[in-house]
């Protein structure tokens, strides 16, 4: 049998970037991610790498952005106003197709907002945040494990890609302790011959973000572009739960998708035949699955902790002619099943009627 | 809070946020009492705060007009309320993260300006509100969430640097210390141009706790025992001054 141990997610995610062969961590104390930094605080000397709490997520991001240059396995985590911070330090990554694990345990916004768990940087997290044309890949857990295992996936894929990968998480799966089975660790690393580490033996390498002349960085912005189309085909992953026979299909992700798990058996309870669609990537976003799904399901209920912005995805996934309702709370509110059910039942009434 | 300043405090205001022993509430007090003693009109005052425990002492609790803004930008925010209305007098009340750390560069900015605040800079010496993680303020050895085996880093001597900065006020007292301290509250208040006040106030919950200093009360006695007059530690030996803490005015301005 593995070995499962009881941890917060925070602390699968330290564990799964350690597991990784993350070499070293940057960090800032902020609610609700600070287990995560205190836990690296302590793992990391004990493994012989490096921990730093900076100044501020200022310092936190561009000291990612040097050991990422420097070919280093590197992450940094922060909850939603310290990823604002950090979004000019990731445009510059992207930029310069730097490899990093950026973690953000969302919480309530706008603006300082609470400390409770909220999924309302979902547009800045999957649309790019930054200035300019790029985009990250997004991974959403939705359990303990999860946190553990897509920190391990985020650091494979940020390598393959030379892309900075977010791990977009809240706080509520952030503090929520369950079994965590630990994985094995990566032993080996990929070389990184772009990387600046002294020239010696080699041509000299150039890390930036820019081409002064507007002709020709347009090409280096296109190569950039087709980087993310090669993306958005080989990397959607996505779990579908009670999908062959749905006459409604609950979309859901991260810590909403737990609380749609919940409704989905309770709406299974009462005869209704509900599924559950659940991006794991949510850039890239799962559309042609979801377009696939609206050939044979009419009816889609978005479940989310922001107020309407993961479901503008879906919608341009099923199109404008499918029924899309929403059930979320924000702010830091908990979305509770029974909200996603009375959503469930005056869908299928009116279906019935209709 | 004793009840002739209660009127200047927010109505309705029954408890504060603060841990039991937090000396950050007696800084309130004092700050209070200063404004009292001056004779101040708090309508004619601002009061701004970047985010951590202390920037909760004017908002919401002050019966004033507060600005409660991002975490490290305090000064900045200050400057810009201040050149939009400089018949108000402007008060930051922060903590040494707020405006040490994340917001040191327009701690530094503010005083080479030297634009007319006053800045009081509550020093608990960590990060007190995310849980008591290190900070630029936080002694060497010092146990915290994010030095186990103790910081390794020497602290920000933050009078210095804002003195070498451009302020023209700049002074260092313990909550223990309460006449002083609200002494020199008002004379920064009376002090035109960039005024800025390090008032050191114990952590029992967060930093006290984890470092073995007893309760409130022992935490009090020890920064007490600790915090020594800038007159008397000139006659001090480097031997004697070892673990004090120098506290008194730096400059006022006149030299």
């Amino acid at each position: 049998m593995p070995k499962k141990i009881l941890m917060a997610g925070n602390i699968a995610i330290a564990e799964g970037a350690i597991l990784a062969g993350c070499q070293a961590y940057f960090g800032y104390p902020i609610t609700p991610q600070n287990e995560l930094l205190e836990h690296m605080a302590k793992r990391m000397p004990e493994e012989g790498r490096v921990f730093v709490q900076t100044e501020s997520e200022l310092a936190a991001i561009s000291m990612l952005y040097g050991a990422a240059a420097a070919g280093c396995r590197a992450m940094t985590s922060t909850s939603s106003p310290g990823f604002s911070l950090q979004q000019e330090g990731i445009s510059y990554m992207a930029g310069a197709e730097l490899p990093a694990v950026l973690v953000n345990v969302m919480r309530g916004g706008p603006g300082l907002g609470n400390i409770g768990g909220a999924q309302g940087d979902y547009f800045q997290a999957t649309k790019g945040g930054g200035h300019g044309d790029y985009r990250l890949i997004n991974l959403a857990p939705a359990s303990a494990q999860e946190m553990m295992d897509l920190t391990m996936l985020a650091f494979e894929l940020a390598d393959k890609y030379r892309n900075p990968v977010v791990l977009l998480t809240d706080g509520f799966l952030g503090q929520a302790m369950e079994p965590v089975i630990i994985r094995q660790p990566v032993t080996e690393l990929p070389d990184k011959p772009w990387a600046i580490t002294g020239a010696a033996g080699r041509p000299k390498n150039v890390i930036n973000s820019f081409e002064m002349e507007p002709a020709n960085f347009q090409p280096r912005v296109s190569l950039l572009l087709q980087k993310f189309e090669r993306i958005k085909q080989n990397e959607v992953r996505y779990q579908g739960i009670h999908l062959d026979d749905a006459s409604l299909v609950i979309v859901a992700y991260g810590s909403a998708s737990r609380s749609a798990l919940t409704a989905l058996k309770m709406a299974r309870q009462k005869g209704l035949r509900v599924g559950l669609l659940r991006p794991i990537t949510l850039f890239p976003f799962p559309y042609q699955i979801l377009a696939d799904l609206a050939q044979k399901v009419s009816d889609f209920l978005v479940a989310e902790l922001s107020s309407g912005q993961f479901i503008e995805d879906v919608k341009l996934a099923v199109g404008l002619d499918k029924r899309v309702e929403l059930a979320s709370q924000y702010g830091g509110v908990p979305l509770a099943p029974e909200t996603i059910l009375e959503t469930i039942e005056r869908m299928s009434k009116v279906t019935i009627g209709r | 809070m004793v009840r002739e300043l209660e009127k200047y405090l927010r109505p309705g205001i029954g408890v504060t946020t603060y841990c039991p022993g937090c000396g950050e509430a007696i800084l309130m007090g004092l700050i209070l009492r200063a404004i009292d003693e001056l004779g101040l009109n708090m309508d004619d005052m601002l009061f701004v705060s970047g985010i951590g425990c202390a920037a909760w002492i004017p908002s919401p609790y002050f019966n004033a007009d507060t600005l409660h803004t991002l975490h490290g930008r305090t000064i900045a925010f200050a400057t810009g309320a201040k050149l939009a209305n400089p018949k108000l007098k402007v008060m930051v009340i922060s903590g040494d993260g707020d405006l040490a750390d994340i917001g040191g560069n327009h701690l530094i900015h503010g005083a080479r300006r030297n634009i007319d605040l006053t800045v009081i800079c509550a020093n608990n010496m960590n990060y007190g509100m995310t849980g008591g993680q290190v900070c630029s303020t936080t002694p060497v050895g010092a146990v915290t969430m994010t030095t186990h085996q103790g910081n390794p880093f020497p602290p920000f001597d933050l009078c210095r640097l804002v003195r070498a900065a451009g302020a023209v006020y700049v002074a260092r007292y313990a909550v223990t210390q309460p006449l002083p301290l609200i002494r020199s509250i008002k004379k920064a208040l009376q002090t035109e141009g960039f005024s800025f006040i390090e008032a050191l106030t114990p952590c029992p919950v967060q930093f006290g706790r984890r470092n073995k200093l007893g309760k409130p009360a022992e935490m009090l006695k020890s920064l007490m025992a600790r915090c020594v007059m800038k007159e008397r530690a000139e006659k001090l030996s480097p031997e004697e001054l070892k673990d004090k803490i120098i506290t008194g005015e730096f400059t006022d301005g006149r030299d």
